[in-house]
């Protein structure tokens, strides 16, 4: 194996000084991906990767803000996970029915990305339409994980977090509804971060769940996790739910001490049944958290069982309103059939995998006339609910909360096959989108040899002193969990 | 419309109807995005990631948008609520990109208007109530008929904004409701919120309407009638559909609910094949757009800023110009025509000359020529010199009309034509004189009836002078120089 990849923050430095072109850094990470694939069967990371026009491209990645100052991206390889629209390469949601759609626009966090002088590198797999828990659902295979290639890298931004942990790039953007940036972050042995709902601009995020869809950043390190999130956070004139709050420093937050700041520790988040070598591992993480000064408090967040019901009433009910645009009449895949019924139902019965189709229709089913007040207008009353938890908790003087990001570690290829049991994988995570509020899973050990991750979550907008928590964490654990 | 048919059938049966009105709002760019709304360009031109739905594309509402739909609202005597909030209607059509469109549902911009229709022989006020006033885009259209055995679509329109209007189910009869149809389109007008051109779809009126037995409360069942492309076709349709229904209760039958296409050419309502009524919308919440939050200080600005109303404008041409209900009417029907005449009347001074001008030689050129007061060749300050020319007797009223009609050939202001073409009045007594003995000469016999006696003559006599002179001679004075010739 070769060494692996330098952090977003080096590689800034040194292409900036000339050590290092963005062209040697591609064509490193494209020696990466062909040694991680070479090693028996390929991990199935990207969906579309043109080497050719990467090579060509990475060479005018630049965008000095002045000849003093570099890029605060300068020269970063950064993957984008394929439900985010780019410009060359394809944007297929991991779905059949956009094989080959090339977007003519570009979403606001790539070109954010491109303007701070990092450079896009390929398009990576998920589930499709980013519904899913394991990166098995994509119309173009499952993704390996790299840590144990016999196991799913989580999901359903899979692919990105594969990247990042095969030591291809150092950081990948992802996106999060209901956890798909956290999940695969903790099975995968790395930083994943989903922002306060309004953080990032949506714009060229393909919709899933809108009122819970947020893009999120995947880090080698904290360091670039909050490197990325600084570069594409911030108000966006095309997106109304992003937010005009202004943007910190993120990668200065490790400067902030936790000393007498204080974390909350929610019951609900350990359960009996969690998994006695799990919550071992996040008590070392308190404990790391207490030598560094914080206080660590009990607490209760009394509507967390209610969080995946909830959500998987939420989610399907925007999805199946957001993917009636895949309708095969402007573009992607087109089946003729007897009429335009007959074309709609061709295209789109053919053109969606089972899972997507099986949310569309719960979703379809919980708006219905004479069943929206049951389901979703009840299911909204419940999301205040939950929302109502946290802003309690977090008024009563916790600066953040400190869970398991998962309930088990990455579970092998085709074990689990009952979608509900699939969903229960989001057990502490869908909680965070329902509320809004930012959540970040970083690396806080290994049990069996498989990573094990830890959630910090804050109130809103509390990304920065979420950061902190995360830098401090990562200097104590950071040798044992890298291991 | 009063045929025999709709006699007998009012005669035991009420006609009940509520209208939808859907307006396109005169915004320079769409609803939700920045491509023109400019009607009649070529197809799929005004289009970008947002109209055409492409994925990942996400609406930002037009603020301009906001403000015509509340110029309108407050101005059909509605609340604006301070907070409103965008829904998705979800449907599948071809013309739909996103597959929904985004409306108002349970939260519209305004609600709870009135419109004051007419009055009743009894000078009782008819009014009709406006139950809502909400904002939504508009589709895409489907061309059916260009390409055989295809159907093409023409996204241009998507997404262009609307806001609809309901008004409550208080018309009762076919005129009525072409009568608040004309004072909708007349409002909207004056709000300059839309273009209201029914031909170009920027107003479109689906009517609800039901029959039930005279003195009976309860209403009957509805249907919702549609295709129809002006207000007379709504008239007729609605007069139409009523017959349908009557005939069917009165042989016992019940109305079905569902929705009838109007025929204009045939003159007939049919059942509309596609099941409107069978849809189930699913709307809920739009979740990539915040509820629409109007503050009360910025909405009674619009309320101040709101232009003048078309009842407050009839009441004061009568006041200020002391104009009859006629000429008002007239002058008032197109705010345009209200304001083009109001600069001619404050130049000139003499509002009735000015009125007479505008609604004789200023109208009749409009429709002769199918144009728009707006782009009118003649403005209202060169009219207005026109008509300062003639109360000053420097041209005569004949004289005026030819240069009028130069005026609107050319664009040049009346002085000029009038020397340019020797217009101006000749009232130098050794011309007219001299015209006057050629007349004599040439019309011996009637110069003979005349000095008989025979004094209807004056006006044979007096036109072939005015004809001679080209409409140049001052008719006043030729009159006392004929009653001079006369006396000697």
């Amino acid at each position: 194996m070769s060494v692996p990849p330098a952090g977003a923050r080096d590689l800034r430095v040194r292409t900036h000084r000339g050590e290092v072109g963005a062209g040697d850094t591609v064509a490193s990470a494209l020696a990466r991906l062909q040694e991680v694939d070479a090693d028996g069967q390929s991990l199935n990371i990207f969906v579309s990767l043109d080497e050719k026009f990467l090579r060509q491209h990475a060479e005018a990645a630049g965008g000095f803000l002045s000849h003093a100052e570099p890029a605060p991206m300068l020269g970063v390889p950064v993957a984008i996970k394929d439900n985010i629209a780019t410009l060359h390469h394809p944007t297929t949601c991991g779905s059949r029915i956009l094989a080959g759609y090339v977007s003519p626009y570009e979403a606001t966090v790539v070109k954010r990305l491109r303007d701070a002088g990092a450079v896009p590198f390929g398009k990576t797999n998920m589930d499709e339409f980013a519904m899913g828990s394991s990166t098995e659902h994509s119309a173009y295979g499952p993704t390996r994980n790299p840590v144990a290639p016999d196991r799913v890298p989580g999901g359903s931004s899979g692919g990105s977090a594969a990247a990042v942990a095969a030591g291809i790039v150092p950081a990948a953007l992802g996106s999060e509804t209901g956890g798909s940036v956290r999940q695969p972050a903790a099975f995968c042995g790395i930083v994943g971060v989903k922002p306060t709902y309004g953080r990032v601009s949506r714009f060229g995020l393909v919709a899933f769940a809108s009122s819970l869809d947020q893009v999120g950043v995947f880090g080698a390190t904290v360091d670039d996790a909050a490197r990325t999130l600084g570069v594409i956070a911030g108000r966006d004139p095309l997106d109304s739910t992003s937010a005009d709050v202004a943007v910190p420093d993120y990668h200065r937050a490790g400067e902030r001490s936790i000393e007498g700041l204080v974390v909350g520790r929610p019951k609900e988040y350990f359960p009996a049944s969690l998994d006695p070598r799990i919550r071992e591992r996040c008590d070392a993480a308190f404990a790391a958290l207490r030598e560094q000064g914080a206080e660590i408090r009990d607490v209760s967040l009394p509507h967390t069982e209610l969080a995946i019901p909830v959500y998987y009433i939420v989610a399907p009910a925007e999805a199946s309103s957001n993917l009636a645009r895949f309708d095969g009449v402007r573009y992607g895949l087109r089946l003729e059939g007897d009429g335009l019924r007959g074309m709609y139902e061709a295209t789109r019965s053919r053109g969606f995998g089972t899972e997507v189709t099986r949310r569309i229709l719960i979703g379809t089913y919980v708006l219905s006339a004479g069943y929206y007040d049951a389901y979703y207008r009840k299911a909204q009353q419940v999301r205040s609910l939950i929302t109502r938890d946290f802003a309690d908790v977090f008024a009563s003087g916790v600066d953040v909360l400190f869970t398991p990001t998962t309930p088990t570690p990455a579970f092998p290829i085709g074990a689990i096959s009952d979608p509900y049991e699939m969903y229960l994988s989001d057990i502490f995570t869908a909680t965070a989108n329902l509320a809004g509020v930012p959540a970040m899973s970083q690396p806080i050990g290994r049990v069996d040899g498989l990573p094990v991750g830890g959630q910090f979550i804050a109130p809103h907008f509390g990304e920065e002193t979420m950061f902190a928590f995360a830098y401090a964490l990562e200097r104590v654990l950071g040798a044992e969990t890298l291991a | 419309m009063s045929t025999p048919a709709m006699e007998s059938a009012t005669r035991d049966w009420e006609m009940v109807v509520g209208l939808e009105v859907h307006v396109q709002l005169k915004t320079r760019t769409k609803a939700f995005c920045d491509c023109s709304s400019a009607y009649g360009a070529a197809p799929n031109t005004n289009v970008c990631p947002v109209c055409l739905a492409l994925p990942g594309a996400l609406p930002v509402l037009n603020a301009y948008a906001v403000e015509l739909a509340t110029r309108a609202a407050l101005a059909l005597g509605c609340t604006v609520h301070a907070k409103s909030v965008f829904a998705r209607k979800n449907y599948f059509y071809p013309d739909l990109p996103k597959g929904y469109q985004i409306s108002q549902f349970d939260q519209p911009l305004a609600t709870g208007g009135r419109l004051e229709i007419g009055r009743r022989d009894d000078g009782a006020a008819v009014t009709v109530g406006v139950t809502r006033v909400h904002m939504e885009e508009d589709a895409g259209k489907s061309v059916h008929d260009r390409y055989a055995g295809a159907t093409a679509i023409d996204l241009n329109r998507a997404g262009v904004p609307l806001i609809e209007i309901v008004s409550e189910p208080d018309m009762r009869s076919a005129r009525e409701a072409g009568a608040y149809l004309r004072v909708l389109k007349q409002i909207l007008e004056y709000m300059a919120v839309s273009d209201v051109s029914m031909e170009e779809g920027s107003l479109r009126v689906d009517a609800n309407v039901s029959a039930r037995r005279r003195g009976q409360v309860k209403l009957g069942t509805k249907t919702e009638v549609k295709n129809m492309n002006s207000f007379s076709g709504v008239e007729r349709a609605l007069e139409m559909e009523f017959l349908r229904q009557v005939a069917v209760l009165e042989q016992g039958g019940t109305v079905e609910q569902q929705t009838m296409l109007w025929d204009g050419a045939a003159g007939q309502v049919r059942p509309s094949r596609s099941k409107e009524g069978s849809h189930d919308y699913r709307y809920f919440p739009e979740p990539d757009l915040p509820p629409l939050l109007l503050e009360h200080a910025w909405v009674e600005r619009t309320r101040e800023e709101l232009p003048e109303l078309p009842a407050a404008r009839r009441t004061r041409f009568a006041s200020e110009y002391a104009l009859g209900e006629y000429d008002i009417d007239v002058l008032t029907a197109d705010p345009l025509v209200a304001d083009y005449y109001e600069h001619v009347s404050r130049a000139h001074g003499d509002p009735k000359a000015s009125a007479n001008w505008v609604m004789g030689e200023v109208l009749a050129q409009l429709r002769a020529a199918g144009g728009d007061i707006s782009t009118f060749r003649v403005r209202p300050h060169d009219l207005a010199e026109l008509l300062n020319l003639v109360r000053d007797g420097i041209v005569s009223h004949t004289a005026a009309k030819q240069i009028f009609a130069r005026m609107v050939a050319t664009g040049d202001p009346p002085a000029q034509i009038a020397e340019r073409e020797g217009l101006v009045k000749v009232d130098d007594d050794v011309q007219l004189r001299q015209w006057l003995d050629e007349v004599i000469a040439e019309m011996p016999a009637e110069w003979e009836r005349f000095r008989n006696g025979e004094r209807k003559l004056q006006g044979v006599l007096i036109g072939a002078v005015m004809k001679k002179s080209k409409g140049r001679a001052d008719p006043r004075r030729l009159n006392q120089l004929l009653a001079e010739r006369l006396g000697t």
